[in-house]
C-alpha cells in the first residue's frame, strides 16, 4: 500500500470497530479469520473481491492471467491509469486503497486442472468468476471433485431484468448464482450494473457461508 | 423414475437404469466441456461419466454453464 494510503487510513481497531458496530462482533471475527479464493478478476472477480475486502474477510487469493484492457473499464473495478497492468498486480493496489489491512496472496496465472487445488486448496470458500464456459465448468468441476465449497456464477450477460439474477444451491458444497441462460456469446452485450447484481449475489452467498448462515 | 433436473428422462419410455452418465449425456446437446453433473447430490467426476450407472430413483443435476463475467 502507497505510504500516503498508510498515513491517512484509520487504523486498523478503528476499522474493525467500525464494521463491528454494522456487522455485529461474532460474524467480524468470523470473516477475518476466513480465507476466500477468487479466480477470475474481472467484472465477477474485481466486484467480488472488493465486497469481500469491504465486509472484512480477513484474507483473499487472487487469481487471473490477464492484463487490464480497456474494455474491461466499464464494468471491471480498473481505473483507466490501469490499463495494461495484470489484474492481479492492479486489483490489490485498488483493495489496499480500501482495506488496507487485509491479507493478499495474488497469482497471474491461467488455472488450470493440474494447478487448482495448488491455488485454492487452502481457501475456506472458492468463487469461480471467469468469463468463459468452458473454464468455468473446469474450475467449479474441479473445486468439487476436491470437496471445497464453491460459489459459482453463470448467465449475466445482457440488458435483462435484475431481478432474474438468482442465487441457487445446486447441492451440499455448490451454490450457482446468475440467470442461467444469458450468454455473453449471444451477443447481448455485458452490462455493468447486472454483472455486479451477480457479482453481489456470490458475495452476499459467501459471506453467509462464512458466517454459518448457509445450511 | 430418473430424474435429471426435475423432469423424468423415462417419461416417454426410453429406460436409462443401468445405462452410464455418458451415455445419457451422448442424447442430449449438453456440450460436455462446459457441464457440471451432480447424481443424488454428489459430484459425478468427469473421468467417471462412462463408468457411472444410472439406477432407479437417482436425480441428477446437470449444470450447463454459459459465457461472461
Amino acid at each position: 500500500m502507497s505510504a500516503d494510503c498508510v498515513q491517512r487510513a484509520p487504523t486498523r481497531e478503528e476499522m474493525l470497530a467500525a464494521l463491528v458496530v454494522r456487522q455485529g462482533e461474532e460474524n467480524v471475527k468470523k470473516l477475518q479469520a476466513a480465507t476466500v479464493a477468487v479466480c477470475g478478476l474481472g467484472g465477477l472477480g474485481s466486484n467480488v473481491a472488493i465486497a469481500l475486502a469491504r465486509a472484512g474477510v480477513g484474507r483473499l487469493v487472487l487469481v487471473d492471467f490477464d492484463c487490464v484492457d480497456v474494455t474491461n473499464l466499464h464494468r471491471q473495478q480498473y481505473k483507466a491509469c490501469q490499463v495494461g497492468m495484470p489484474k492481479a498486480v492492479a486489483l490489490p493496489e485498488n483493495l489496499r486503497e480500501i482495506a488496507p489491512y487485509i491479507e493478499l496472496e495474488s497469482h497471474q496465472v491461467r488455472v488450470t486442472e493440474e494447478n487448482v487445488m495448488e491455488l485454492v486448496g487452502k481457501a475456506d470458500v472458492v468463487c469461480e468468476a471467469f468469463d468463459n464456459a468452458e473454464a468455468k465448468a473446469m474450475l467449479v468441476n474441479a473445486a468439487l471433485e476436491n470437496c471445497k465449497v464453491l460459489v459459482a456464477a453463470s448467465g449475466m450477460a445482457g440488458f435483462g431484468d435484475a431481478n432474474s439474477i438468482q442465487t441457487r444451491r445446486v447441492s451440499k458444497n455448490f451454490y450457482l448464482c446468475g440467470d442461467g441462460v444469458s450468454d455473453v456469446n449471444a451477443g447481448i452485450g455485458l452490462v455493468a450494473p447486472r454483472v455486479m447484481a451477480c457479482a453481489a449475489h456470490e458475495a452476499q452467498t459467501i459471506v453467509r457461508l462464512i458466517c454459518g448462515l448457509e445450511p | 423414475m430418473i430424474k435429471v433436473n426435475g423432469i423424468d428422462i423415462e417419461a416417454d419410455g426410453t429406460i436409462f437404469a443401468g445405462k452410464s452418465v455418458a451415455e445419457y449425456l451422448s442424447t442430449t446437446n449438453y456440450d460436455c466441456k462446459r457441464i457440471a453433473v451432480e447424481r443424488n447430490g454428489d459430484i459425478v467426476p468427469k473421468a467417471k461419466y462412462g463408468e457411472t450407472l444410472l439406477a432407479e430413483g437417482d436425480s441428477l443435476e446437470v449444470v450447463s454453464f454459459v459465457g461472461g463475467g
